[in-house]
């Protein structure tokens, strides 16, 4: 059977294991644990931006995160907890915890570097106009620092869409499944259609987040050059991440 | 048991962890050898630099499971040819490393380049001789991270069943036994770090007049 009878297969539209149902998996623990990271991570990250106390904690977290084997952590995680919760959330909820831990980093460093890295002359220009500090953070900082946030939403996003992959063979829903359980029946095909599944997904996400990108941040700060001396060249900051992206399970 | 355990695997873990750097370090290497030219092509052109860029953002978003998992269909390897970690890794280097390098052309300043001009070097010993080791700080950077994920994305591996360090933990899972776990954990910290500085001390080498600013 080809991957493209695979997905023409009615059996695989309907029913409680359909790909609607285990996209919605893993949507829904995606969406989760991006909440909860983000609850976490932006209120930490303002303040630490706004009152520079804690950056090299940030900057160490981002740097250890990225070589910390995630697979090898949510293992970990899942069979030291487990036992003790011992109910239908008994891996549900480990997972959960890890990708949080996984997506606290990125929005953490994308907030304190987007804080910190607005243009020093609008910050000056702001307080000379009068500007309070609060309303200098409200009404300058934040908006300046919108483009690295987002990258570190982006990156938060795609970390924990290909953990949750990860995660089936811990026995979660969602689109790893396919994958996990192909593997675990020689079905090749069952497991390429997974993986297309999830490469679909992160992409649309990424995509999406583009526009979103675009969307909402000012167009003053799309036009920012890199130091360039030979021509001038438009960047893109939405594709800029903050400090550098990490790869993981993504 | 701790100890035992440890001892009766040595052989076995030793093995898994010469698979895992091997994985690492590999990928790497051939990234780097592809991003050079490709970024230097990037660099100097600014209608080529955002398609690469894009292109190579769109490549990292790919979950890595997912790219062990249809490499097999594209390069008609077995589903457990290390070969396919090799590959998708080569092309997450690629794309992380692309960027940096066309960047770190980018910003080697102009005076050097037009004394490097009228002294008589050709476009290729230009790059060679000196657009390159401009920019070696900043690809050393890149390089280092790029080698530090790759040592975390190897482990992934593991769910296909290619031997690594990633092998550990599916070990430890079935047979729920946490040491295995943590071991595998502790080496893949161990080799980032120890890969980490090795980048680090080549970038330090190659650039001998950085030291000299330093304690000037």
């Amino acid at each position: 059977m080809s991957i493209l009878d695979w997905f023409l297969d009615p059996a695989q539209w309907a029913g409680a294991d359909s790909i609607p149902v285990q996209v919605g998996y893993h949507l829904l623990y995606s969406g989760t644990a991006l909440l909860v990271a983000l609850a976490i991570a932006v209120p930490l990250g303002v303040y630490i931006g706004y009152t520079g106390r804690g950056e090299l904690l940030v900057a160490g977290a981002a740097n250890a995160l990225r070589a910390l084997p995630t697979f090898g952590l949510l293992v970990l995680v899942v069979m030291l907890v487990a036992p003790l919760v011992g109910s239908r959330l008994a891996f549900v909820g480990p997972t959960i915890v890890v990708l949080v831990l996984l997506a606290v980093p990125p929005i953490l460093s994308g907030t304190v570097a987007g804080i910190q890295g607005a243009d020093p002359g609008a910050v000056g220009a702001a307080r000379a106009t009068g500007y309070t500090r609060p309303q200098i953070l409200w009404h300058v900082q934040v908006p300046c620092a919108l483009p690295l946030f987002l990258s570190g939403i982006r990156n938060a996003t795609l970390q924990i869409v290909s953990t949750a992959t990860v995660a089936a063979y811990v026995s979660l829903k969602g689109l790893g499944r396919y994958i996990i359980d192909g593997r675990a029946s020689s079905d090749y095909t069952q497991m390429a259609a997974g993986a297309v599944l999830v490469a679909v997904v992160a992409l649309v996400l990424e995509l999406a987040f583009l526009g979103l990108g675009r969307a909402v941040v000012s167009p003053g700060l799309t036009r920012n050059p890199l130091p360039t001396c030979r021509r001038t060249r438009t960047v893109r900051p939405d594709l800029v991440p903050p400090s550098t992206p990490r790869k993981a399970a993504s | 048991m701790t100890l035992n355990w440890i001892i009766d695997n040595a052989a076995r873990i030793g093995e898994l962890t010469a698979w895992h750097a091997a994985l690492s370090v590999v990928p790497t290497v051939l990234g780097l050898l592809v991003a050079i030219p490709l970024g230097w092509w990037a660099s100097r052109s600014p209608r080529i630099y955002p398609l690469v860029i894009g292109t190579s953002g769109l490549l990292y978003t790919i979950p890595s499971i997912a790219l062990f998992v249809l490499l097999p269909k594209v390069l008609g390897t077995r589903i457990l040819d290390p070969l396919n970690v090799v590959v998708a890794l080569t092309l997450y280097s690629i794309a992380l490393l692309v960027r940096v390098i066309a960047d770190g052309l980018a910003s080697v300043p102009h005076d050097t380049v037009q004394a490097a001009t009228a002294m008589g070097y050709r476009p290729w010993q230009r790059l060679l001789h000196v657009e390159l080791p401009v920019a070696v700080p900043a690809i050393g950077g890149g390089l280092r991270v790029a080698v530090v994920s790759n040592v975390s994305i190897v482990t992934m591996a593991a769910l296909l069943g290619i031997p690594q360090l990633g092998s550990l933990f599916t070990q430890g899972f079935s047979l729920r036994l946490t040491l295995p776990i943590v071991v595998g954990i502790v080496l893949c910290l161990v080799l980032s770090v120890v890969l980490d500085v090795l980048v680090h001390a080549a970038t330090r080498a190659l650039t001998p007049w950085q030291q000299k600013a330093e304690t000037a």
